[in-house]
């Protein structure tokens, strides 16, 4: 199901619990991919705005893995991972688990694309393991509005039952 | 009803409504009931379905409660439930923004990043410059 047509695209997966988000880069692949795979680059633009990343490990090649922590006011959220699959510029399969919820996992698939001209197209794929946990996954873009939203949907559920 | 049944209830019911909409024909009935309250005869009328098949995709939309029957007993016309719709389009949106934001910032990284002088080595910077 495509739900918008701005420049971030987001694809909810009818068939499968996945959610795709599709980006084009003023950059070519190999500049997109280093900021994926260089710790100290991927910590200045990963996670919401106003938290402070930190890894504790970050070893981005085929067989490795990361742990790292997106910190805001005292508040601490662990999140590791392993790499299944780095290819230099064009693909990174991965692992990701909040260490908050840790039998959770997540399967991510990044594919750069080169558009030629020095651009990329990033595909970024999220699978989980049930329908359930992906739209919680979408919900929690809500961030502290989660709880208010399902509270507002129960009331709003409550009235049409 | 206890709150943490409650809770439950509301990410399945998330998941229905993803679910409902996940079809084209339920998709396109909701389109059209964004519009103003519709019978039955009147939402199948479009399609080379029967009534029944209507109704089947209606109880779908229903159970997600992303529609109510009027109390008319004659005409029962269907009305949408735009608030639950619109709920999903906000979580939706709201996530999308999110990974706006965050890409927006990784424009910037890559704006700062001189342009790699061997870009078939480039997940070789493993400490920070």
């Amino acid at each position: 199901m495509t739900t918008s047509v701005h420049e971030t695209q987001i694809f909810v997966d009818p068939k499968v619990p996945a959610v795709r988000i599709v980006r084009e880069f003023d950059a070519p692949p190999a500049k997109v991919f280093r900021a994926h795979v260089d710790p100290a680059l991927f910590s200045q633009w990963n996670g919401p705005r106003g938290n402070e990343m930190r890894t504790d490990y970050f070893d981005c090649r085929t067989g490795g893995s990361f742990r790292y922590v997106i910190a805001r006011k005292g508040h601490e959220a662990w999140f590791h991972g392993s790499f299944h699959e780095v290819r230099p510029s064009e693909l990174i399969v991965q692992t990701f688990t909040y260490e908050g919820f840790p039998d959770g996992v997540a399967l991510e698939k990044l594919v750069f694309e080169d558009l030629g001209g020095g651009r990329t197209r990033l595909t970024a794929t999220s699978l989980v393991d049930s329908f359930e946990d992906r739209d919680a996954f979408v919900a929690s873009g809500m961030e502290s509005g989660v709880r208010e939203g399902y509270e507002k949907l129960d009331e709003v559920l409550a009235r049409t039952a | 009803m206890n709150e943490s049944r409650q809770v439950n209830v509301s990410a399945d019911n998330l998941s229905r409504v993803f679910s409902a909409l996940a079809d084209p024909t339920r998709r396109d009935i909701v389109a059209r009931l964004s519009d103003g309250d519709a019978t039955v005869g009147e939402l199948a009328a479009p399609y080379d379905v029967s009534m029944q098949a209507i109704s089947k995709h209606l109880k779908v939309l229903e159970d997600a409660g992303l529609v109510t029957k009027g109390r008319d007993a004659q005409r029962r016309p269907v009305h949408l439930e735009a608030t639950v719709l619109d709920l999903m389009t906000k979580w939706i949106e709201r996530y999308r923004k999110n990974a706006e934001e965050r890409y927006r910032r990784l424009d910037d990284v890559l704006d700062s990043i001189p342009d790699d002088p061997d870009p078939t080595q480039p997940s070789q910077t493993r400490e920070p410059k």
